[in-house]
């Protein structure tokens, strides 16, 4: 069973929705991302998304497009990012990572080289965001041969019958795109994603996650309730844009983090059993 | 003249699912499969329709002024010293270049998939100031992204936009150029596409847009091929044309294609020579990668980052190209070459003084190459440059080179 797996069912059992901070990698610096995925974990995190930055991120708002500009500025490559979680892991074995990120950065490094390099490393997953399944296929039998999951994306308009294809070489879990947008839009509306979500469920056992404009506790506080994770990306970047220079950077990331991590658990009825 | 079948329909077997080889494709988000598809269908669908193609048909020569003539350019070729240079006069069309043989096309079909607003993208504004035009001339709401360093360098064209009732959008990310003016008019179609249709100026993006494209570019060769036809009796020995994303050279090479003894040339922005780094050359310097939608040839880092293109006319200053181009190269039925910043900007001077013809900087590379084409190919021969668009965007730039501030 994969690490991811293996998280959602402790979720699950624990009566839980998973949180899913994302960070871009290297932003403001490959080792602070090493501090900062310890601070997410410290905050409540059960799954950390890394993205690998692109110089093109045409899927994200500007929050994080600034990100992956700083952090490409920072010298930020995909080797130096294996390193980060190498470093990770040495002191967390057990949170799983997923990288996100484009499918250029796969082609220039070679589908095999790069999956065999995160698998090494010790990430767990991959979303790659422009790679639907159809354009997919090299990299599901590297991911395969390697044990990665690879997740996909489904989308506010995604038919049934394509959802079904998706889910068909979906692994770990299924992330809902909670709008029509970009990444930190700010159009939230939690029953119309209650219904996205429970559409999904009609045709997977997977997990479904819930990201794109969740921008706040509130927020992930309401989709909490309807979803098996929550994903919280360009609100913590942005924190990291504003204060990246700060020393006490890793512990209001921390913080924030687990502001949402309680308002997330005051919602969910489950609570710990 | 072809008949409309032939000038629209011959899709070949290649590109039918979106890919070329191993090139085109879809990489795009969930969120724009769905609208890919819909286009798609819609496309397709209107293929089919003889209603489509008429409306088509008469806004080409109505609006847009088609057929545009085959000229010879007599002093020229008596200068290049060879074969007869003929030009395909795109310059004449509507707003002056090729790019409106698409946006027409598209606009008809965006109304007949009710989306009742318009977006594209832009680099020196002339697919701008086309999307603008049909806009208009529909009465479609139109938003134009462009690169804020684009904005500057081509206020002129950013005004025309707003005379023709288009909301022009700066935009400051990345490099502020056309790829991220592309970019963003991604990430607005996302947000909206319930109501907007998304017309892309060339033969790149994700499936349909690169055989869309082609296919609404392709009356330029087939009208080609008819004049010259009728003109030498005989086929040309070789067509050339510049090639940035690639829609007027893929547009006038097409109906060639099976004629294998007509050399297809695509002449690509060598920007300060190959050596410099500052290029804009993807399919002479570049490797394949993802970008925008597509696989196809692309200028990045090792590490898979786009990297800054350098041309002196905006219109090719893109790292990538569409990705049938790719196809084409690795096949070998075109050749693609390049030409420098200082060898376009001869052109355009000696193409103005010798036929009262000031053409675009883009056109100025093809126009360039084709003189030294028509050196080798010697006085039995003809050659057929895609005159893509007309210089007068260009004066301010061309001036500046002189030290003059217009």
């Amino acid at each position: 069973m994969s690490r991811i797996t293996e998280r959602f069912r402790a979720c699950r059992s624990a009566g839980r929705t998973a949180l899913i901070p994302y960070i871009t990698g290297g932003d403001p610096s490959p080792e602070e991302t090493v501090r900062l995925m310890h601070a997410l974990v410290a905050g409540g995190a059960d799954i950390i998304e890394v993205g690998v930055p692109f110089s093109d991120p045409m899927a994200d708002g500007p929050v994080i497009q600034a990100a992956c500009a700083r952090a490409l500025a920072a010298g930020t490559t995909p080797a130096r990012l294996f390193e980060v979680v190498r470093r990770f892991r040495e002191d967390d074995p057990d949170t799983p990572v997923v990288f996100m990120g484009y499918a250029n950065i796969l082609e220039a490094a070679g589908y095999a080289a790069f999956v065999r390099d995160a698998a090494a490393a010790g990430v767990d997953g991959l979303l790659t965001v422009d790679l639907p399944p159809e354009e997919a296929g090299e990299l599901a039998d590297e991911a395969q041969a390697q044990g990665l999951d690879l997740i996909y994306l489904a989308a506010p308009n995604t038919s049934t019958a394509r959802l079904e294809r998706v889910c068909a070489v979906a692994g770990g879990f299924l992330y809902a795109v909670a709008l029509k947008g970009v990444t930190g839009s700010a159009d939230l509306d939690a029953g119309r994603v209650e219904q996205q979500v429970a559409g999904i469920r009609r045709v997977t056992d997977l997990p479904v996650a819930v990201g794109f404009g969740v921008r706040d506790p509130q927020s992930a506080a309401a989709l909490a309730p309807c979803a098996d994770g929550v994903i919280v990306g360009s609100a913590l970047v942005r924190m990291i844009g504003e204060h990246g220079a700060a020393p006490d950077l890793p512990e209001r990331l921390r913080d924030a983090v687990r502001a949402l991590r309680r308002a997330m658990d005051e919602t969910t009825t489950g609570g710990d059993s | 003249m072809a008949t409309k079948a032939e000038q629209y329909g011959g899709d070949p077997a290649v590109g039918q699912d979106g890919h070329f080889g191993r090139f085109g494709g879809r990489f795009v988000s969930e969120t724009l499969v769905g609208p890919l598809e819909e286009l798609a269908e819609a496309y397709a669908e209107a293929r089919r329709d003889p209603a489509f193609q008429a409306e088509l048909d008469r806004e080409l020569r109505d609006f847009v002024g088609r057929p545009t003539p085959l000229y010879l350019a007599e002093r020229l070729t008596a200068g290049a010293g060879g074969a007869r240079i003929y030009f395909k006069r795109e310059d004449l069309a509507h707003t002056g270049a090729h790019k409106v043989n698409n946006t027409v096309g598209q606009a008809v079909l965006a109304a007949r998939m009710g989306k009742t607003r318009i977006i594209a993208e832009t680099g020196a504004g002339q697919h701008g100031v086309a999307t603008a035009t049909v806009a208009a001339r529909m009465g479609l709401e139109c938003v134009v992204y462009m690169g804020a360093d684009d904005v500057r360098r081509q206020a002129a064209n950013v005004y025309r936009m707003r005379l023709l009732g288009a909301e022009g959008r700066a935009v400051d990310a990345g490099t502020r150029t056309l790829k991220d003016a592309m970019n963003e008019a991604m990430r607005d179609w996302v947000a909206n596409i319930d109501n907007t249709f998304y017309i892309i100026g060339t033969v790149a993006g994700p499936h349909p847009y690169p055989t869309l494209v082609r296919d609404l570019q392709r009356v330029i060769g087939v009208e080609t091929r008819a004049q010259i036809l009728e003109r030498e009796g005989r086929l040309p020995d070789a067509v050339v044309a510049c090639v940035g994303g690639g829609s007027n050279a893929l547009g006038i090479f097409h109906p060639f294609l099976d004629d294998a003894g007509v050399r297809l040339v695509g002449v690509e922005a060598g920007g300060e020579g190959l050596a410099s780094g500052r290029h804009a050359a993807p399919l002479n310097a570049g490797r394949p990668g993802v970008l925008h939608g597509a696989r196809s040839y692309l200028m990045e880092s090792d590490e898979g980052q786009i990297i800054g293109t350098h041309s002196i006319s905006a219109g090719l200053d893109y790292p990538g190209v569409g990705p049938e181009h790719a196809w084409l190269k690795d096949t070998g039925r075109a050749e693609y070459v390049t030409v420098t910043d200082a060898g376009a900007l001869a052109a355009f001077h000696r193409l103005s003084r010798t036929e009262g013809i000031l053409p675009a900087l883009e056109t100025s590379h093809a126009v360039a190459h084709a003189e030294c084409l028509a050196a080798e190919l010697g006085p039995d021969a003809t050659v057929v440059v895609n005159l893509s668009g007309r210089g007068d965007k260009d004066i301010a730039t061309v001036a500046a080179q002189e030290g003059i501030e217009l």
